[in-house]
């Protein structure tokens, strides 16, 4: 938005040029829509948003509740003469290697992905997003130290850095998996948040609560923020799924989870080894993870598309 | 011109010593003792010890210690694995066919994701685009990992078409499948981004205004709506590079190709702790000097960019 009181030639109305009734006319009785309002509005006549929502609900239960879908212990009652078995009663999608139950393990395997993909978005969303606007908003000083920092985690690509610095963990946990990779990523949302707080805090609104004389923390919170968050929760929403194969594919690598901790990426780095002869057993972990990744790479299609004013018309 | 590559240089430095020391620290300032490591079960004597510690110059203060590192890295010398040999000589013998193999992978998207985003864009909301929209999505959500163990079994054990893994010295012909591989996530990406920016092209003034003055549709495609809307494309082909080289540790362990994230690969499987350091170190140099590649070319794409003079 342009700032229209900045121009060099300074031009006040006289008063009679100002049709004052017309603004008086003006309904102001309502409340003003606010953009997340209309965005909800776009989203909740498109199908995909309520079949995304759906699977990504019934994901977190999966993952919170466990056992609420399956009595068979993951890791017990595994017979070796079972093993790679086809489905049979009870065992939908039949057995592990190890003759596992492997619908119970998909299942069980739910909660590691989850936690990953659901705590680095979290620390990357608040982290990031603090810093980005704090240095936006604050700039001078800060801003240049904050984004020579964010510079050199920017060099290091995410998966890259996390490779690095599992590789050497000694303890390896969901949340430690969720912290390295939060490590490397957050100056993208950092970057985005920057930009777009640098983009709003120059609105004729700010410049409003100055003149008010708003405390400027104040102003940052209750007018920037609110308003320059937007691309930073289209960034976050797409990035989870982008956790959660990048958990997947540190934990194939073998410096991820460690085995014992029921994973998708561990269930199909281990499938890998029978491929020719039971590829089911690879199947579903697979389509688990990749169920779950789309699911919240379309719910961040829909809410980007609904928070673009420009797509929305473009729709 | 001129100045702006000087300039950009410049702030690499500050970045490059940022990056490696923050690679460094973490790699050496976390609790273990890698002598340890090195001897595994049986404790050497103290005097090899001694040796080790002075020739690592693991007894100098931790700056000191990455000074050595850094200058190791500037004279060319990175080191030595586990086994004796110089990290910088294995990184030779890799480095031509991971190079081969990524050129080949970009090779593949870059050609493939245009086309497709293309067609897809021009044909909005018809079944072509949609169809393309959802394939990509499907691409992105499944792993690297898992599209080069169905290729590979599909291909390779299935039909045979391909060998199962790649032949010393990686032959071109091996490599078609695993750079296929190691495409595919950003192909769906490239995809979708020139897709979305045709889309917006194809309404834009200036497509109305060649249309208008009689120009035929495969000009208008070819040089108006095409050309203007790769630029966001190959920006997303440099950040892509950092991607690739992460897909070539998954795709080369795979198929078993000795390039640099084969490399990488099996010395995360062995526990190698400096040499994945090491090579990871240079990929993320490989990986900045791309992006300033990439940034130049951005000006030499796009008319409206000059940078200052």
């Amino acid at each position: 938005m342009q700032n229209s009181s900045s121009g060099p030639g300074h031009f006040v109305a006289q008063l009679d040029d100002t049709p004052l009734a017309a603004v008086d006319s003006v309904d102001e009785s309502e409340k003003a829509r606010s953009s997340f309002a209309d965005a909800w509005d776009a989203m909740r006549g498109r199908p995909m948003f309520w079949i995304s929502l759906v699977m990504i609900a019934l994901i977190l239960v999966v993952a919170a509740f466990p056992n609420l879908f399956t009595q068979t212990k993951p890791n017990l009652g595994c017979l070796l003469p079972d093993s790679n078995g086809g489905p049979e009663a009870g065992h939908p999608f039949g057995f592990t290697r190890q003759g596992c139950d492997i619908y119970s393990r998909v299942i069980f395997g739910a909660q590691a992905s989850v936690t990953v993909g659901i705590l680095a978005t979290v620390l990357v969303t608040v982290f990031g997003g603090i810093i980005g606007a704090l240095a936006g908003f604050y700039g001078g000083f800060l801003d240049a130290v904050v984004s020579r920092i964010g510079d050199i985690f920017f060099a290091i690509p995410t998966v890259l850095g996390a490779i690095v610095l599992m590789s050497v963990l000694p303890t390896r946990t969901p949340v430690t998996v969720a912290l390295v990779l939060a490590l490397f990523a957050w100056p993208q949302i950092a970057r985005i948040m920057r930009g777009s707080v640098v983009a709003a805090k120059n609105a004729d609104y700010v410049t409003a609560s100055i003149a008010l004389g708003v405390s400027r923390f104040r102003i940052l919170v209750r007018h920037v923020v609110p308003n320059a968050i937007a691309p930073v929760i289209v960034v976050a929403t797409t990035s989870l799924g982008t956790f959660i194969v990048a958990e997947a594919t540190l934990s194939f690598l073998g410096i991820g989870l460690p085995p014992d901790v029921m994973s998708w990426g561990n269930d199909i780095g281990q499938a890998r080894a029978s491929i020719a002869t039971a590829p089911m057993v690879l199947f579903y972990p697979a389509a688990a993870l990749s169920l779950t990744v789309l699911s919240f790479l379309v719910l961040g299609d829909v809410v980007r598309d609904a928070l673009d004013p420009k797509a929305r018309a473009r729709r | 011109m001129f100045r702006y590559i000087g300039l950009r240089l410049l702030q690499l430095i500050p970045v490059f010593f940022g990056a490696t020391l923050l690679i460094y620290f973490m790699v050496f300032s976390l609790p273990g003792d890698p002598i340890a490591a090195l001897f595994g079960e049986r404790p050497p004597p103290q005097s090899v010890i001694d040796t080790i510690r002075e020739q690592y110059h693991l007894n100098d203060p931790f700056i000191v210690q990455y000074l050595y590192y850094v200058g190791g890295i500037l004279t060319g010398d990175l080191g030595t694995t586990y086994s004796g040999r110089p990290v910088s000589d294995l990184l030779g013998q890799a480095f031509p066919i991971t190079f081969r193999l990524a050129m080949l992978a970009l090779f593949f998207e870059a050609v493939a994701g245009i086309a497709v985003g293309l067609i897809a864009g021009l044909r909005k909301g018809k079944f072509f685009d949609a169809s393309a929209l959802v394939v990509s999505l499907l691409l992105i959500s499944v792993p690297t990992f898992v599209v080069g163990f169905i290729l590979q079994y599909v291909f390779s054990i299935q039909l045979g078409l391909f060998r199962t893994t790649v032949g010393p010295g990686a032959p071109i012909q091996d490599l078609i499948l695993p750079a296929i591989v190691l495409a595919t996530v950003s192909f769906a990406y490239i995809v979708r981004l020139t897709r979305a920016s045709v889309a917006d092209n194809m309404q834009a003034d200036f497509v109305r205004t060649a249309t208008a003055k009689g120009l035929t549709r495969g000009r208008v495609v070819r040089v108006h709506i095409l050309r203007n809307s790769l630029i966001p494309v190959v920006t997303f082909l440099g950040v892509d590079i950092g991607s690739l080289m992460v897909g070539a540790i998954v795709t080369e362990g795979i198929f078993n190709i000795n390039g640099v994230g084969g490399t990488v690969y099996q010395a995360i499987k062995r526990g190698e702790g400096p040499t994945v350091v090491s090579f990871v170190a240079v990929m993320v140099i490989i990986y900045m000097l791309a992006n300033l590649l990439v940034d130049l070319l951005y000006a030499a794409l796009d008319p409206r960019i000059r940078y200052a003079k």
